[in-house]
């Protein structure tokens, strides 16, 4: 139903500013390879796959209220399916990440009917049980290693490219590619009705219902398309390792504790936040690192504070002090001019 | 004959899974919280009753009348001080919060206590056993802390529905405001509904230190099984707990028995299972 005279306008001054900057950012980084050191390369590849597996996280328990402490499961999922494939089919790994996306989304929709039947926190929980789950079946795959894990042939790494710099580059790009093209994703998902439904869930689940939102249609949407793309993104993080074990692949603190400290210092349920949040982390990290347990244990205390102190984070804070806005994401309705 | 003691053994491990289970429980029916640290508290009170061994030179078993009081009083100030304020209708602050109490007690006992495994010796009762069938005998220890949870979980229900404390519990359970009119303090209620919570942990957190080795990356482990032991009982339901407990135990043991990779898989399945066919527990009491 279309008002005369009057359109919906996603864009803010601040946000066209933002888009500006963002799709500068992106052109600088896609050169990096060009200016860069390769531990630098590293570095910005590790922080891209944070910042994309904390903007699922955010938008799986910041839009669509299912807080899961269990995403382990479909980074490591993918992971071994990168290795299942390419070690038994001999695919060439880089063609095996779409794979795993696509094969988690699948995994995630019979996954999603057993543990939406757990309501709130209990749901946290079921998630985590599932990526035990995953991870003890995956410690019984005898062919890749069982419990203690496998590397990948050097004739599959050589597959990937010739030498080691040109992979280098390749992964680094397709980190690259893949972040940019889930927040791109995010975003559309956001601005489409399902990103309505979402918002009115996330403000009162009930009302939503009641104006005729399809709560558990939205939600199982939402699950499966962040499975996918965690899976994705988890098969990037292991093609850059080369090794996977149980253990590191389906990891609860690197996974999941980081991501989940990553958006709420960052700002759960914005865009930005995530960005924000990796920035701060790595901050954090490069600096105190060293400290082992100690770092951890301040990273708890941090988002410990951020939750008691300013809920809404950092990007929360800023936004609603300064009225930014990065992303096209707002609803305004405005008059048209003609 | 095997098969049975393999199932008998089960049924006793259950009653430890029951106890890990009730304080969850019981945080959860009064004031809706999952407490995702739970299984840490539980470590940690394994680690004070260490200390306290050590220092005092006394029996494990003995230590429960300094670690039991201590943890309760850690669990009334943690409620006073900090869980209290992430209450509300979003879900979210509680579950991060106790997200991050989890990382802080895992790390800072690895920073005091390094990684590697310890265990409390409780003397010789360890390795009595009676036997109760020919070929089946049950240790004495394992009957004893079985025999504990069934106590505990006895005295939980007497607490709920017999005194005043369990009435104020309920009461804030059912509906939060009209308590407090009728002069209940939520945040009063609330610390004493934690610290009793953290005395079943570390009443569960020593018989765990006597019974196996135990280090500071378990914790997590241990609320997923009381979780899971909640979940197959059925909220709200005490006894339900303990024959989770039981279920979870049973399935680990035959599944330990098959083949000992499948032992914590043969749980979760079991869990995953009822949670399929079943989702509201075997004997629920709320809806």
């Amino acid at each position: 139903m279309h008002a005369p005279g009057f359109r919906v306008a996603h864009s803010t001054r601040s946000s066209r500013f933002g888009m500006a900057g963002f799709a500068l950012l992106v052109l600088a980084l896609a050169t990096a390879p060009f200016w860069a050191e390769r531990s630098d390369l590293r570095l910005f590849a590790e922080i891209f796959t944070y910042v994309a597996l904390a903007s699922l996280w955010n938008l799986l328990a910041g839009y669509a209220g299912l807080v899961s402490v269990g995403q382990q499961a479909y980074v490591g999922l993918g992971a071994y399916i990168l290795f299942g494939l390419a070690i038994f089919a001999g695919v060439n790994p880089v063609w095996t990440i779409p794979v795993a996306g696509l094969v988690s989304a699948i995994v995630a929709i019979p996954v999603a009917f057993l543990i939406f039947r757990l309501r709130g926190h209990y749901f946290a929980i079921g998630t985590w049980v599932v990526a035990e789950v995953f991870r003890l079946l995956a410690a019984q795959i005898g062919p890749l290693g069982g419990g203690s894990g496998i590397s990948l042939p050097v004739s599959t790494v050589t597959a990937i490219a010739e030498t080691r710099q040109m992979r280098e580059f390749l992964i680094y790009w397709i980190a690259l590619a893949l972040l940019v093209a889930i927040l791109g994703l995010i975003v559309m998902l956001l601005r489409s009705r399902y990103g309505l439904a979402l918002t009115a869930i996330r403000d009162n689940e009930t009302a939503a219902l009641s104006n005729g939102v399809n709560v558990i249609r939205t939600k199982l949407v939402v699950y499966v398309i962040t499975a996918a793309g965690t899976a994705m993104i988890g098969a990037l993080i292991f093609l850059q390792k080369l090794r996977v074990s149980p253990d590191t692949a389906f990891s609860v603190n690197e996974w999941t504790a980081f991501v989940i400290f990553i958006v709420v210092i960052g700002g759960v349920g914005r865009l930005e936040g995530p960005i924000v949040g990796t920035i701060v982390f790595f901050l954090l990290r490069e600096t105190l690192a060293d400290l082992g347990a100690m770092y951890l244990l301040m990273l708890g205390v941090v988002a410990i504070a951020v939750m008691l102190k300013a809920p809404k984070g950092i990007w929360g804070y800023l936004a609603e002090r300064f009225g930014w806005e990065l992303f096209p994401l707002a609803r305004r309705v405005e008059q048209r001019k003609d | 004959m095997e098969w049975i003691n393999t199932i008998v053994q089960g049924i006793l491990i259950g009653g430890l899974y029951a106890m890990f289970a009730a304080g969850l429980s019981l945080i959860f029916g009064v004031m809706r919280l999952v407490n995702i640290a739970h299984g840490d508290l539980i470590v940690l009170a394994a680690y004070v009753a260490l200390v306290v061994v050590e220092t005092l030179g006394i029996n494990p078993l003995m230590s429960l009348l300094l670690v039991v009081p201590v943890m309760a009083v850690i669990g009334y100030v943690l409620q006073r001080t900090i869980l209290n304020r992430t209450l509300g209708d979003d879900l979210l602050p509680p579950l991060l919060v106790t997200f991050g109490l989890s990382v802080i007690i895992q790390n800072a006992l690895l920073e005091l206590f390094t990684a590697d495994s310890r265990k409390l010796n409780a003397g010789p009762i360890e390795t009595a056993s009676i036997e109760i069938l020919p070929g089946v005998s049950l240790g004495i220890l394992p009957l004893a802390q079985f025999v504990m949870a069934v106590v505990v979980i006895a005295l939980m229900q007497m607490v709920f529905y017999r005194t005043g404390m369990g009435r104020a519990f309920r009461a804030t359970s059912d509906d939060q405001p009209v308590a407090q009119l009728m002069g209940l303090d939520n945040r009063h209620i609330f610390g004493l509904a934690m610290a009793l919570s953290l005395a079943i942990v570390a009443i569960a957190g020593v018989l765990l230190a006597v019974r196996a080795n135990f280090d500071p990356s378990i914790g997590p482990a241990r609320l997923i099984f009381g979780f899971e032991a909640v979940i197959i009982g059925g909220l709200g339901s005490m006894w339900g707990t303990l024959a989770g407990g039981v279920i979870l135990g049973v399935s680990q043991a035959i599944g330990a028995k098959i083949d000992p990779g499948w032992q914590l898989l043969a749980g979760h399945l079991v869990f995953l299972f009822i949670l399929a066919v079943r989702p509201q527990g075997l004997f629920p009491k709320v809806q």
